[in-house]
């Protein structure tokens, strides 16, 4: 008691102290296992020390001792919400290693999956930037239309996550005879349901106080941290791979890349909201002029790169994954490491939450659109 | 209508008891009959509560809420009740062992005595004494304790950032509560709950008490949805930051009792609002419409007691869940910069409008 009055004579005010919080390994708003050493003084966020790992699978490493082919499947594993981006990857670098062009057909078809899974994977983001925010009603709107793409990709690859769709040299399966028409049907449905979800959380009063100005990312900064994708772009840094180097049938579609120069938690929101038109409007673009031919080129049994080192990225939902193959010409690739959008985004973390709260700290994690998995890989 | 007043029953009861047996012991009894009916009433509308939280909450999310346990989910919140009777308790290992036990007492303690202070229909109000608002306000604020004590005992950061949260913003929006009943104790001139119910024969306070009614009805709302820890206000136990802010460490009936208590401070809330603005289990009347005013009567008071009180609950749990949660200092900004200011001038625009008579 008498060291306590000392203190309180001594510096005149009450005392107070540092402390740290281990937001994570479980944690609601992690979405997954991540560990952020928070440094807090009161309610004021000092330092966030992301510590990832703790589902840390090996996937890199395992890839060292499978085929190529096989390799899809484990990327499914890393983001899984854009998974289908992530099988295009490897099976684009194989493609491009082996020179295979594949039938436009399977361009178009990759391009579409890769809308789809884009719309869905923001549309869980959204419904799950909801309620970190504690607006708990969003979750099941977005729920309830990401469950139509989902039935798309079951009914068309037979898993409504993992899809292990894209192979090296085309796609494991033709398109299911459904599956125009249902992507049509989808494509009115969510026109109508979009707007929604504007008038429940975007206009919203309390949302815009929580996020407006709160996350400042400068375009410094989103270039030096290498944040991509949407967080990326809402910083003003152009960062499309779609548009800077396209791939698969995004040379032959019009769209806008999506850019926003405000930097702070409702410019990334708002970015990602804007970037589900954009991919209604590449899927209308597509839809009705898939042409006809052949799903797959015929590749041999066994794969077996040229010796040498491959590098393809594309845009997932997160922003850029690159896979990067050395091979010694074996049927195994030497090396395998990928580029994950999540990784990069992650450790910016502690720049843009320094001096605010600890709800602000949710929510621009939330914003920037964590996946574990991709993280740890 | 007098037959619904239940003032000759209790005043039967009590001469029948008090023939019967000796004084204390009549007393006594009394106590004990007047304790179970509201353990009952408060556990059976906790339960109530409860179910209609997840079925509203279904509804704006449409879903369907519970449905399998009984016909429509009925018996959920029962089966869901007697498995936290029976969960085992779990104390954090170096929480301090008398603080953490008392906390949940002391919340539900303070709402059952706020609840003593409410008038359900002619008669059926157990304490109806002269400065009953006063008193209401007063108990209802003992609650923040048990809130800071279970944060601060149960040996938890995130129990202890919610307890302060919460500490803060009780505090803060005690004041909007208080001055927006008095800014309605002004117009009544009353501070007895009974007597406020009566002044009300006519019109309800909201409508003739007209614009500073409103506005304080509107204050009212805002800072009793904040005072029962309810979204957009539930700081302090903001699931996606704190896990579950101050009641993280409690496990079983201890945690049921945090939860029951949220949900009598969110039918406290209501029951005050609708008796001092919605005319508590007064009819609508209209001026001169004596046929429409005649029938308004036959609906006993209790039906439009609980009606109103219903109506407001539904309002308070429509916010919960269409509004994001505001921070914490954004929380404090709304009340003193707002609010407070907003309620200050309120009560002045109330004394006008009493002293000019500019009233229905």
């Amino acid at each position: 008691m008498s060291e306590i009055r000392e203190v309180i004579i001594k510096t005149d005010k009450l005392a107070t102290d540092k402390y740290q919080v281990n937001m994570g390994p479980q944690h609601p708003s992690t979405h997954g296992v991540l560990r952020l050493l928070v440094t807090l003084e009161g309610e004021k966020v000092l330092n966030v020390q992301p510590h990832s790992g703790y589902i840390h699978s090996g996937i890199e490493k395992m890839c060292e001792a499978i085929s190529y082919p096989q390799i899809i499947h484990l990327t499914d594993r890393m983001d899984y919400l854009s998974a289908h981006m992530n099988n295009e990857a490897v099976a684009l670098c194989v493609e491009n290693a082996l020179q295979v062009e594949v039938p436009d057909r399977v361009k178009y078809i990759r391009t579409i999956m890769d809308e789809l899974a884009r719309l869905a994977s923001h549309q869980l983001w959204w419904c799950v930037f909801g309620m970190d925010l504690g607006a708990l009603t969003t979750f099941f709107y977005g729920l309830r239309d990401r469950e139509h793409i989902l039935d798309i990709f079951e009914e068309t690859c037979g898993a409504r996550m993992t899809v292990s769709y894209s192979t090296p040299g085309g796609l494991m399966f033709d398109i299911h005879p459904n599956f125009q028409k249902r992507v049509k049907d989808f494509i009115k449905y969510f026109r109508t349901k979009l707007p929604e979800y504007d008038k429940l959380l975007s206009g919203n009063v309390i949302l815009r106080e929580r996020t407006e100005g709160i996350g400042h990312l400068s375009y410094k900064d989103a270039i030096d941290f290498g944040v991509t994708g949407p967080s990326g772009r809402a910083s003003g840094f152009s960062c499309d791979v779609r548009k800077h180097n396209p791939y698969s049938a995004y040379p032959f579609v019009k769209f806008n890349e999506i850019l926003d120069h405000r930097c702070d938690t409702l410019a990334r929101y708002e970015v990602r909201i804007l970037e589900m038109y954009e991919s209604l409007n590449i899927i209308e673009q597509l839809i009705d002029n898939i042409p006809e031919g052949d799903y797959a080129v015929k590749m041999k049994g066994v794969l077996k790169l040229p010796e040498g080192e491959f590098y393809q990225r594309v845009e997932t939902a997160r922003g850029e994954f690159g896979v990067f193959i050395v091979s010694d010409g074996k049927k195994n690739p030497y090396r395998v490491k990928f580029r994950s959008p999540g990784f990069s985004n992650l450790f910016a973390l502690n720049n843009m939450t320094k001096g605010h709260k600890i709800a602000d700290l949710v929510a621009i994690m939330s914003t920037l659109d964590l996946i574990i998995p991709d993280i740890d890989r | 209508m007098d037959i619904y007043n239940f003032t000759t029953l209790t005043h039967n009861i009590h001469t029948g008891l008090a023939q019967s047996f000796a004084p204390w012991l009549a007393t006594t009894i009394e106590w004990v009959i007047v304790g179970v009916a509201y353990l009952l009433f408060v556990a059976l509308f906790g339960l109530f509560l409860v179910y209609a939280e997840r079925k509203v909450c279904a509804a704006f999310q449409q879903r369907l809420g519970p449905m399998r346990v009984g016909k429509w989910g009925l018996l959920q919140t029962i089966a869901d009740f007697i498995k936290l009777l029976m969960k085992e308790l779990i104390m954090p290992r170096k929480a301090d062992w008398f603080l953490y036990n008392l906390a949940p007492f002391i919340v539900i303690i303070a709402s059952f005595l706020a609840i003593a202070a409410l008038p359900f229909a002619p008669g059926l109000q157990s304490m109806d004494f002269d400065i009953g608002v006063f008193y209401l306000t007063a108990v209802s604020s003992v609650g923040v304790i048990g809130i800071l004590l279970a944060g601060w005992s149960s040996n938890n950061k995130y129990s202890l950032i919610g307890a302060m949260r919460s500490g803060a913003q009780i505090l803060s929006y005690e004041l909007s509560v208080s001055l927006s009943l008095l800014t309605m104790v002004v117009f009544a001139g009353t501070m007895q709950f009974s007597a406020i119910v009566e002044g009300q024969r006519d019109a309800w306070f909201i409508f003739s008490g007209h614009i500073p009614a409103i506005i304080a009805f509107v204050v009212f709302l805002i800072a009793g949805t904040a005072e029962t820890n309810r979204g957009p206000f539930d700081l302090a136990e903001a699931e996606s930051e704190l896990v579950a802010g101050f009641h993280t460490e409690y496990s079983g009936i201890k945690f049921a009792m945090f939860f029951l208590a949220e949900y009598i401070n969110l039918f406290i809330i209501s029951a005050v609002a609708a008796t001092v603005f919605l005319g508590g289990w007064m009819p609508l009347h209209f001026g001169n419409l004596e046929s429409f005013n005649h029938v308004m009567d036959f609906i006993p008071p209790v039906i439009w007691f609980f009606g109103k009180v219903l109506f407001v609950i539904f309002v308070i749990m429509w916010f919960k869940w269409t509004f994001p949660r505001l921070r914490v200092d954004q929380i404090l900004t709304l009340e003193w910069k707002y609010l407070l200011p907003i309620n200050l001038v309120n009560i002045l625009l109330m004394a006008l409008v009493v002293l000019t008579k500019f009233h229905f």
